[in-house]
């Protein structure tokens, strides 16, 4: 695939939203995304943790699992990096960086089992992404999560005020106005001829 | 009150009562993503229920010898390990499914559903409950992704399974829109806020 730098950060943060296009990582967008605070915090701890299982789990698959001939060992090594990696960054974050621990630690635990992670990095391999695109795509998606997420929230605040028929209350009219929301990023669809 | 369910309550509440999907709003991605026809949605269906089955009979088979304190590293290895099982099964015998599925096959090893159970109850139950209530949950869940496919590929298609059930005119300009990620949304929207109402009502009679 040619595509340049540009290309994959706006395809991975508007055309291809992991949220409203690929459906990767919705637990996390329904469940946290109740209050803009809240969003904003999983949304931080989230890009965080995508930069750096990107760069563990490529450079693990690219100079471990491949030379070795154990690709198919993929799925169980990725899990565990990624579960490893969450436990040490919220060690070293509450023992060295208090400030930034007690505005992301609450959603650090939540990550380890949010598809978003996993899903970014198997895409970076399926791709065939190098070390500096496959940067550039977890960072686009890390962008184009907080976006969709910290919108959505804003949309939700309001819905909590709205009368709404009683069927519909909570779950209900979430999917109906993430409905709404995603089909307006349809719009970016075929924007500046990027499609993968 | 303090009756001990009963063997076929673990299999049959997954289906309707606690259904995962429905009910319980987990495993919410692979629901939207791969349910655009009915083919995908029910093989999506059978390749998490194979996982969750599998595991779930694992899981309780070693449940005496896992140490609590690393239990849930050692779920994930054996979720992860049929997880890579199904994955190669369907590339070799399925490439057009596998192609369709895509990310989302090695993707069943964070389903909340398959690591939920294995917590939740055959780290503390016998084998054969464990398969009943793995059989169950996974019931449940295909179902609900094989109605979502069907209605989504009814409508954006015109067809259900490949077969043309709809006139032709239908066919020739369906409803695009469902094939799409919103429609997606609001499908499910719809089926929950069906659920829910059917709750109220059955709770108002009680």
């Amino acid at each position: 695939m040619n595509l340049n730098a540009g290309q994959i950060l706006l395809g991975a943060f508007l055309v291809n939203n992991i949220l409203l296009m690929r459906f990767i990582g919705l637990c996390p967008f329904f469940g946290v995304s109740n209050a803009v605070g809240t969003a904003t915090g999983m949304s931080g701890a989230v890009i965080f943790v995508m930069l750096l299982a990107t760069w563990v789990t490529w450079v693990l698959f690219h100079v471990v699992l491949v030379p070795l001939g154990l690709v198919f060992l993929r799925t169980a090594v990725f899990i565990l990096v990624i579960a490893a990696l969450v436990q040490f960054v919220e060690m070293f974050l509450r023992k060295n960086m208090r400030a930034l621990y007690s505005a992301l630690g609450i959603y650090l635990p939540l990550i380890t089992t949010n598809c978003a992670i996993l899903g970014v990095t198997f895409l970076n391999i399926d791709y065939g992404f190098n070390l500096l695109n496959a940067t550039i795509f977890s960072v686009g998606t890390g962008l184009g999560f907080t976006l969709v997420i910290v919108l959505f929230a804003a949309i939700r605040e309001r819905l909590a005020d709205a009368p709404i028929s009683r069927s519909f209350k909570g779950y209900p009219i979430a999917f109906v106005a993430a409905s709404l929301v995603s089909l307006a990023f349809l719009g970016f669809a075929g924007l500046f001829g990027i499609a993968f | 009150m303090n009756k001990k369910p009963s063997r076929l309550s673990y299999f049959t509440s997954g289906i309707v009562v606690e259904n995962p999907v429905l009910i319980l709003m987990i495993g919410l991605c692979p629901t939207l993503a791969t349910t655009v026809s009915a083919r995908d949605g029910f093989g999506m269906g059978l390749a998490a229920s194979f996982v969750l089955i599998a595991s779930n009979v694992v899981v309780s088979l070693v449940r005496r010898f896992v140490p609590n304190s690393i239990r849930i590293p050692i779920f994930i290895i054996i979720i992860s390990t049929f997880v890579t099982i199904i994955d190669y099964v369907l590339q070799a015998y399925q490439p057009s499914l596998y192609k369709v599925l895509g990310v989302f096959v090695p993707l069943i090893v964070v389903n909340c559903i398959i690591l939920g159970r294995a917590e939740a109850f055959a780290y503390h139950h016998g084998v054969w409950d464990s398969f009943l209530d793995g059989l169950g949950k996974a019931l449940g869940f295909t179902l609900a992704l094989g109605v979502m496919g069907i209605i989504r590929e009814l409508l954006s298609a015109g067809t259900v399974f490949g077969f043309a059930v709809t006139p032709a005119g239908f066919r020739e300009s369906p409803v695009l829109f469902m094939i799409f990620a919103p429609g997606a949304f609001l499908l499910i929207g719809i089926l929950k806020s069906i659920v829910n109402r059917l709750t109220a009502k059955k709770e108002e009679k009680a």
